[in-house]
């Protein structure tokens, strides 16, 4: 028993230490941004990393999701014979929680792991400590632009995201159910206000700067050592789903 | 003795205060074990000193000490007079301004070309016009033969035209000191024919202090002025390499040597043989 206390004790420690050395590395990223912007060329090629290469995945599943809510949508409101609220169910479905929520997933996979491997890849191969020899901090040059690169893609995306995810929806409840188109989009604009949208877009920031936090943090402490970046690279994706999911209830429990 | 030998044991002798690094009873250890344990040397202005010792000695945890990009348990570092262990964050980089160093493997930045990378430090540290940057990089590409390469990758280079990329980044903001750690490793002769050149070039030609970390005896000897080897987180033996070679101490003979067995002992400790063969069920 007291070695079950002291191993839960060890490491709810261990858990502690890292989410504290977490928050001074956030510190650390935050005290370089407005230096940032000024070479903003390299954020644009993070943003272009971390959100147009990321583009095609984002509206791929945004269609498919959109069109699996016209189906189950339809299905379902026909039930209660109010089928003329899809548009309104979708919509504030995908703006307040699917958009942000699968957006983060979907970043935490492909942007985030990519992240996570290229700054654990310089370090294994000593870029990171030839920028320290070189007098460059690689926090500022290495670390702020991927980690503002992220903050800004994922609002962008889960926007893009949502805007697909209705159009799947209409897809399939208007073209192939037969929902009445005009209904669809009247309910939609009566029912979404902007409260709603911008639910959403906090949301997204929220995910973006937690994401983008873990995948270059992991990245940054890595082993360097094949394991140690296949290690930061597993971590990224599981930690930035709990916390995505986490995050989302917290978020949504405050704006409801 | 050689003259540059002879030069170098005339000058130990004048010159006391022409250190430009000077560690002193230094310890540092990587959780239990020991690393160093009262370390001493003296690294002169403009020789190229040689760090030499087995694998394991900790000649790249010298210099990352030296660098300060970490910090001893005990004892001193003063670099050009000053004590690197008491520097700020701030002060370590504007200490590394006047450093370069050549990484093992070259450590190209791979995402961009040969020229951004060796254009990388005046960038970061710089505000010249884009006209001086190319003509500074091109003549530092030149000085190591690779202007014609400036296009390239690194992934597109071989390990040898990658580590005189290295070089010519290292030595692009004119440091006062330049560190080379295992500058060898890997090379072809020819490769390893044209760094042993360009290090003795560019030290003379550019009155850089350099410090080659190696355990390549017969090719660091060639090049050293001075040589400390090291052994169980010590100096076993300095002076020139040709004086390291004459040596009659155990440690030294063996090393110097390439001997397999000596005070550093080719077999880790390990139960008998036999009696581990026979047992079983163990793994």
């Amino acid at each position: 028993m007291t070695a079950v206390l002291t191993d839960l004790w060890a490491s709810l420690r261990r858990g502690l230490e890292t989410l504290g050395s977490m928050a001074m590395f956030l510190g650390r990223l935050l005290a370089y941004t407005p230096g940032a912007f000024l070479r903003f060329p390299l954020i644009v090629q993070q943003v272009f990393n971390a959100g147009a290469l990321s583009l095609i995945i984002i509206m791929l599943c945004g269609l498919f999701i959109g069109m699996v809510l016209g189906l189950l949508g339809v299905d379902l409101l026909q039930r209660v014979g109010s089928e003329d609220a899809l548009g309104a169910g979708a919509a504030l479905s995908l703006v307040k929680e699917l958009g942000p929520v699968t957006t983060s997933l979907l970043f935490a996979g492909r942007a985030g792991t990519a992240l996570a491997s290229e700054i654990g890849l310089m370090r294994a191969t000593d870029q990171l400590s030839a920028m320290e020899m070189m007098a460059v901090d690689p926090v500022r040059r290495v670390c702020v632009p991927r980690f503002l690169g992220g903050v800004i893609s994922m609002p962008l995306l889960a926007v893009i995201f949502s805007a697909i995810g209705i159009y799947g929806t209409q897809l399939i409840g208007v073209q192939v159910m037969g929902v009445d188109a005009g209904s669809f989009w009247s309910q939609m604009r009566a029912a979404v206000e902007l409260d709603d949208v911008m639910e959403g877009v906090i949301k997204s920031c929220a995910f973006g700067v937690s994401c983008s936090l873990i995948a270059v943090y992991e990245g940054f402490n890595s082993m360097p050592t094949a394991e140690g970046v296949g290690r930061a690279t597993t971590r990224t994706v599981v930690i930035s789903a709990v916390a995505t999911l986490v995050l989302d209830y917290i978020l949504t429990a405050v704006m409801l | 003795m050689s003259a540059r030998g002879s030069a170098a044991a005339a000058a130990q002798d004048g010159a006391a205060d022409d250190a430009l690094v000077e560690i002193r009873d230094l310890t540092y250890s990587v959780g239990s074990r020991k690393i160093f344990d009262g370390l001493n040397i003296r690294i002169r202005r403009n020789r190229i000193t040689a760090i030499m010792g087995p694998s394991g000695t900790g000649k790249t945890t010298l210099l990352r000490l030296i660098t300060g990009q970490i910090t001893p348990d005990s004892g001193s570092v003063v670099v050009e007079g000053r004590e690197v262990t008491k520097f700020s964050r701030r002060e370590k980089l504007e200490m590394r301004k006047r450093m370069g160093m050549l990484f093992q493997n070259g450590a190209l930045l791979t995402d961009i070309n040969v020229f951004e990378n060796v254009a990388f430090p005046l960038r970061e540290h710089t505000n010249l016009p884009e006209r001086l940057i190319r003509y500074i990089v091109l003549l530092k590409l030149e000085a190591v033969g690779l202007r014609g390469a400036y296009r390239l990758f690194p992934s597109e280079l071989s390990g040898g035209m990658a580590r005189r990329v290295a070089l010519a980044r290292a030595i692009v903001m004119d440091p006062a000191m330049l560190f080379y750690d295992e500058p060898f490793v890997g090379l072809d002769p020819i490769s390893m024919g044209v760094v042993l050149r360009l290090i003795r070039q560019m030290n003379d030609a550019l009155g850089i202090t350099s410090i080659v970390v190696s355990h390549d005896v017969d090719e660091i000897g060639k090049v050293a002025d001075e040589a400390y080897l090291l052994s169980e987180g010590r100096v076993a033996a300095a002076g020139t390499p040709r004086e390291l070679a004459a040596s009659t101490e155990e440690a030294v003979k063996q090393f110097m040597g390439g001997l397999a067995d000596g005070p550093v002992p080719f077999h880790y400790p390990a139960p008998e043989l036999v009696a581990q063969l026979m047992e079983r069920n163990k793994k």
